[in-house]
């Protein structure tokens, strides 16, 4: 620790504290542009002057001076730092004078005013009126995507962006060219960004030279009611913000949560919003001749109850989707156990985990935190890049710092790290089991390894024993106490929880994929499950936000309500239980899926026992407490592990392959909405070309 | 005076071989074993003592700048880098150095770098040097192949030395950004701290001096650093390259002693100036980025660090730029402005912006278009880029404005008088005909 005078008062910080940091520790406002925190250091916007005593005659930069670089007094005495006297004050208005001059200051058209770094700090640091009389720069705006609106005028070369794109998400295609007051932001040759995070550059830019392409001139901020909620677009449950206006979601952005997303988020996550608002189910369907009407909530209802009461009930099945909260899937179990129904699965793809097996066998055990301290990590059939691209860049800088192998068995991928290829198939998941493998010793030696196993890995028929030899890996001579290194990493938001509540079949049920192929039910209800075709004979009950396969499929469809359409809870790939907070409302006659569940309930003759959320949520923590601790993991047991080897089976020779193939459209909404398409056409035209 | 025996650059002129035996005959490479024998300690002293100041337009003390050099620790490698990207208008000093006395240079080299425990130097030349640096890699060949040079050399101390091309950037002579182009990134110059002492060239401690700073280093040894002392004033000592330019009868380099007298480096070296003293109306001491001084500070002008400092402007490279009476002062510095403004990286923002709002207000002016209160602002604006850039080209670009405003108010107020009482002159009347 050191010691420091801020304006006259004494601060005791650490020595690798930066001045900048030390002036917030003690509660001084230093104003920047450059600087972020999770950026590197450029100390180019010079608006972090401050004057330190004993040191050259001129302002230093506070965000790239370190505290322990300060000379300290003639006698000893700590260094002293001025935030607030006459020089730093002209130093500043000095520097937001010199950003000005070239600014186009179009703040009224501009999609940044309100929440405008720039203008902010004009108003509190700046001085009014102007002395520059010439002609103000102009700069051409670049095409850099879809997703990011240029205005490349506004630009003040603070160059976060190009740090993000090189550091954080590691494709640097942004860069400047030109010197002096011709430098411009550029992607050289003008050709979309590659990333999946490329629109955090958005909310890195201090003023509206990067903007929303989508949300462009759509609303302004103070217009915007602010909604915290939790991300379902992948397993992650990022933390966003849900910004409305009237019933239209008009924007998301991240929120800071340093366990699970840091303040990324994925582009999927940003921009989906536009999905929201196209092919929404707003009233209930019944299929007549072949074709789906429009009907009323009671006939259709009615119509669900007479099929599931006549309906023998080992032909009865139900297939939870990978968006559903934890509520609606809690009010479907208690359903299908009052009727006595034991066909139910939420695992779409087949996926081999088994909630029997114990907590810690499908969560992501390491947590997304424990990413920083991995020092090795072996991906067994999964591209985070496309799975989970904020996990992906936690991973980067993991091995950004230096001294981290990482080993990649499944499909060859640009992960934006360097990681070795190990094979493509299970063979050479025996290989590092059996050590024949170099980096084996790599895992072996490792006291923290991490071993992610993609949900393609398990979603096969020797699933089990993927896990198995997962864990076998995981359990390598050096580990650490208190370190799980096994790590399942979910493609779908609601699995976790569905496993959490048991949503297997129970005895004698039948699977998923089995519940869905030809004559094995009579009846199916589907909760938002759109990635399963159900084979043609089943009377199909659709109950979801959108009208995607599963609505196209159905015999009667409910509407129900989108992720930001309602509040639920949601649990994580870690089994970190989050809740996700309503913004707007369902559109038209759609309701909440819990209650459609309720309702249906009361068609079919076994009331379920809450009639509103707070009581269907007291019944859920009754029954498991682990849901009612918000934000908290409860940690698998490591002692699980070892059941994990046994009957699992032989691993066959089969590649591995990648449960997410298309990033852009992984679900109902992401189909929906005209952005991911553009984007996933982009995508798709991108790989063409590198092909050719 | 400096007399012809105490002159260290003796084939500053190109009148005698550049190669290595005319460099052997004129006395570099003598010796050079038992200097490196005598140890680096004693090297640093007698640098120290010499009193050598930096060439490259600091000034900063040569023998202290080595001894900077932390100790070497296991793994990072310490490294020389010899800035010979010498982009300041009007100074041509290091390019005859390159190449009429390279072996000086190398020979140079090879001591500093022993000086600092250095096995590796780095000589980063000029875009536009491109004969210069044919000489250079001519003689750095011709010293490996005597073996004066290389992993396994005569001196008995392994040293390498490369010879890297810049792209013609003036920002790539600060010390930093010079760094960053031979790292092979953009040219931008590094925060500091950390100096390049501690983290320079691939993160390893490492020292840059100017081309004159290593080349009189063997000399200086040889002769002895209270030689080298004894010569100019107290605290600006020895011999420097003088480049005179501008209008006077005969421009050239020429090495002299520290504090030389303007007149009498004009009239012995230079033929005096154009159109006699009486002529004379301005004098730019010290390369293009320090302040110019009106021809009455210069009559009895003493040559050095020191005298300049107070005068409020600085010795810079020594390239002396001397005015006569025809020259349109506003424009001389406008230009120069101009200068500065295309070669700003575009990092920071005071320098950036700075630069090309300056030179747009003193375009104006050179024509009378503009106000008077416009001179006070302007001076307001290179205040607040002085000093509020990361390196010194804010500084260097708000000098001359100031030297400008300083001495020649009158001028740019004449300037702007003589518009108002005739906005169309006659040559924009001839253009709007």
């Amino acid at each position: 620790m050191t010691k420091i005078i801020v304006d006259g008062a004494e601060v005791d910080v650490p020595a690798e504290y930066t001045i900048l940091q030390a002036c917030e520790a003690a509660g001084a406002e230093i104003p920047r542009f450059c600087f972020h925190e999770r950026l590197s250091i450029a100390g180019n916007c010079r608006m972090c002057l401050v004057e330190v005593k004993g040191g050259p005659p001129k302002p230093v930069a506070s965000c790239a001076m370190g505290v322990r670089d300060l000379r300290p007094g003639p006698n000893g005495e700590p260094p002293v730092v001025m935030t607030r006297s006459p020089m730093v004050r002209r130093a500043r208005e000095g520097v937001m004078e010199f950003l000005l001059i070239n600014h186009p200051l179009d703040c009224p058209i501009c999609d940044q005013g309100g929440e405008c770094d720039l203008q902010d700090q004009a108003m509190a640091y700046g001085v009014s009126g102007t002395r520059f009389f010439e002609n103000k720069r102009a700069v051409e705006d670049k095409y850099i995507g879809p997703l990011v609106k240029t205005t490349m005028t506004r630009c003040i070369h603070c160059t976060r962006c190009v740090r993000f794109v090189a550091e954080v998400a590691g494709a640097p295609e942004i860069g400047a060219i030109g010197r002096g007051e011709d430098m411009e932001i550029t992607t050289y040759l003008e050709s979309a960004m590659s990333s999946e995070l490329q629109g955090n550059v958005i909310d890195l830019c201090p003023v509206g030279a990067l903007t929303s392409k989508p949300y462009a001139f759509k609303a302004r901020p103070w217009e915007l009611s602010k909604t915290e909620s939790i991300d379902v677009m992948d397993a992650l449950g990022s933390a966003i913000r849900v910004d409305a206006r009237g019933r239209e979601v008009m924007r998301i952005l991240p929120r800071v949560n340093e366990d699970v997303n840091e303040e990324w988020i994925s582009d999927k996550t940003r921009f989906v919003w536009d999905g929201l608002r196209a092919q929404r189910l707003d009233r209930p369907y019944v299929r007549e001749n072949g074709r789906l009407r429009a009907a009323s909530w009671g006939e259709a209802l009615t119509l669900v109850a007479t099929r599931i009461k006549t309906a023998d009930k080992t032909r009865v099945g139900a297939i939870v989707g990978d968006l559903a909260a934890v509520e609606e899937m809690f009010a479907l179990k208690d359903l299908l156990a009052r009727l006595g129904v034991t066909n139910v699965d939420a695992r779409q793809d087949g996926s081999a985990l088994d909630p029997a097996l114990g907590r810690a066998s499908y969560l992501f055990n390491a947590t997304i935190a424990g990413i920083d301290e991995a020092d090795a990590i072996l991906l067994i059939g999964t591209n985070p890049r496309l799975e989970a691209p904020v996990l992906n860049a936690r991973i980067r800088k993991r091995w950004r710092r230096g001294s981290l192998r990482v080993g990649l068995v499944g499909e060859r991928a640009d992960l934006t790290y360097g990681a070795e290829h190990i094979g493509a198939g299970a063979d050479s998941l025996t290989e590092l089991v059996e050590g024949k493998h170099s980096f084996a010793k790599a895992l072996d030696g490792a006291a923290k390894p991490l071993i992610i196993v993609g949900a393609g890995a398990l979603a096969r028929s020797d699933g089990a024993a993927v896990l198995a030899a997962a864990a076998k890996l995981a359990a390598g001579p050096g580990v650490a106490d208190g370190w799980n290194g096994l790590s399942v990493l979910h493609s779908a938001a609601s699995r976790v929880g569905a496993l959490d509540l048991g949503l297997v079949p129970g005895q004698g049920g039948l699977t998923a994929r089995e519940m869905a192929e030809a004559g094995a039910l009579d009846v199916a209800l589907l909760l938002g499950a759109d990635e399963i075709d159900v084979a043609p004979g089943a009377f199909v009950v659709y109950v979801g936000a959108h009208g995607d396969r599963g609505a196209h499929r159905a015999d009667v469809v409910l509407p129900g309500a989108a992720y930001v359409e309602k509040t639920g809870l949601y649990v994580n790939t870690e089994g970190r239980v989050q809740l996700a907070n309503r913004a707007t409302f369902p559109p038209g006659e759609g309701r909440e899926d819990w209650a459609i569940l309720r309702a249906l309930s009361e068609q079919v003759g076994v009331t379920l026992p809450y009639d509103t959320l707070a009581q269907l949520r007291a019944a859920l923590f009754q029954a498991y407490p682990h849901m009612a601790a918000v934000g908290e993991i409860a940690a698998g047991d490591p002692a699980d592990l070892g059941r994990l080897g046994a009957g699992a089976g032989s691993l066959s020779s089969d590649a591995f392959r990648n449960a997410v193939t298309d990033f852009y459209l992984t679900n109902p909404i992401a189909r929906a909405s005209a952005i991911m398409a553009e984007m996933s056409a982009l995508r798709r035209g991108a790989l063409a070309e590198a092909a050719e | 005076m400096l007399t012809d025996r105490d002159r260290i650059f003796t084939n500053l002129y190109g009148r005698q071989d550049a190669g290595l035996k005319g460099a052997l005959r004129r006395g570099a490479w003598d010796e050079t074993k038992f200097l490196l024998e005598k140890g680096k300690d004693w090297i640093i002293t007698e640098m120290k003592a010499s009193g050598l100041r930096g060439r490259g337009g600091a000034g900063f003390p040569t023998g202290l700048k080595w001894s900077f050099m932390p100790k070497p620790q296991e793994g990072r490698p310490h490294y020389l880098v010899v800035n010979a990207d010498e982009s300041e208008p009007g100074t041509c000093k290091d390019r005859e150095i390159m190449r009429n006395d390279p072996h000086l240079l190398i020979e140079g080299c090879l001591i500093a770098s022993f000086a600092m425990e250095a096995n590796a130097c780095y000589i980063y030349v000029r875009g536009e040097y491109v004969r210069e640096r044919e000489a250079l890699e001519r003689a750095v060949a011709e010293a490996y192949e005597e073996n004066l040079i290389g992993p396994d050399n005569k001196h008995g101390y392994p040293f390498d030395l490369y010879v890297h091309h810049g792209a013609g950037a003036y920002i790539c002579g600060e010390e930093t950004a010079l760094l960053e182009s031979l790292e092979g990134k953009k040219g931008m110059p590094r925060l500091k701290p950390p100096f390049p002492a501690n983290m320079g060239l691939y993160g390893c401690p490492t020292t840059v001096n100017n081309v004159e700073s290593i080349a009189v280093a063997g000399t200086i040894l040889r002769r002895g650093g209270s030689w080298f002392a004894g010569l100019g004033k107290p605290n600006n000592t020895g011999t420097k390259l003088f480049s005179i330019s501008g209008h006077v009868e005969k421009p050239c380099n020429v090495e002299e002693e520290m504090g030389i007298s303007f007149r009498e480096l004009v009239e012995r070296h230079c033929g005096g100036i154009r159109g006699g003293w009486d002529n004379l109306y301005a004098v730019i001491p010290g390369g293009s980025s320090v302040p110019v001084l009106p021809e009455h500070q210069c009559q009895d002008l003493s040559m050095d660090f020191d005298t300049l400092k107070n005068l409020k402007t600085g010795l810079g490279t020594a390239a002396v730029i001397v005015m006569d009476k025809s020259t349109d002062i506003v424009r001389a510095i406008a230009r120069i402005s101009y200068f500065y403004k295309h070669e700003s990286c575009g990092q920071c923002t005071p320098c950036r912006e700075g630069t090309g709002w300056m030179w747009r207000v003193l375009d104006r002016m050179a024509h009378g278009r503009a106000e008077k209160r416009e001179i006070d602002m302007l001076l307001e604006v290179t205040t607040q880029i002085e000093g509020h850039t990361i390196c010194a080209l804010g500084d260097a670009a708000a000098w001359p404005v100031q030297g400008l405003i300083r001495h020649f108010r009158h001028e740019i107020e004449k300037r702007i008088d003589d518009y108002a009482a005739n906005p169309t002159p006659p040559d924009y009347a001839i253009a709007a005909e």
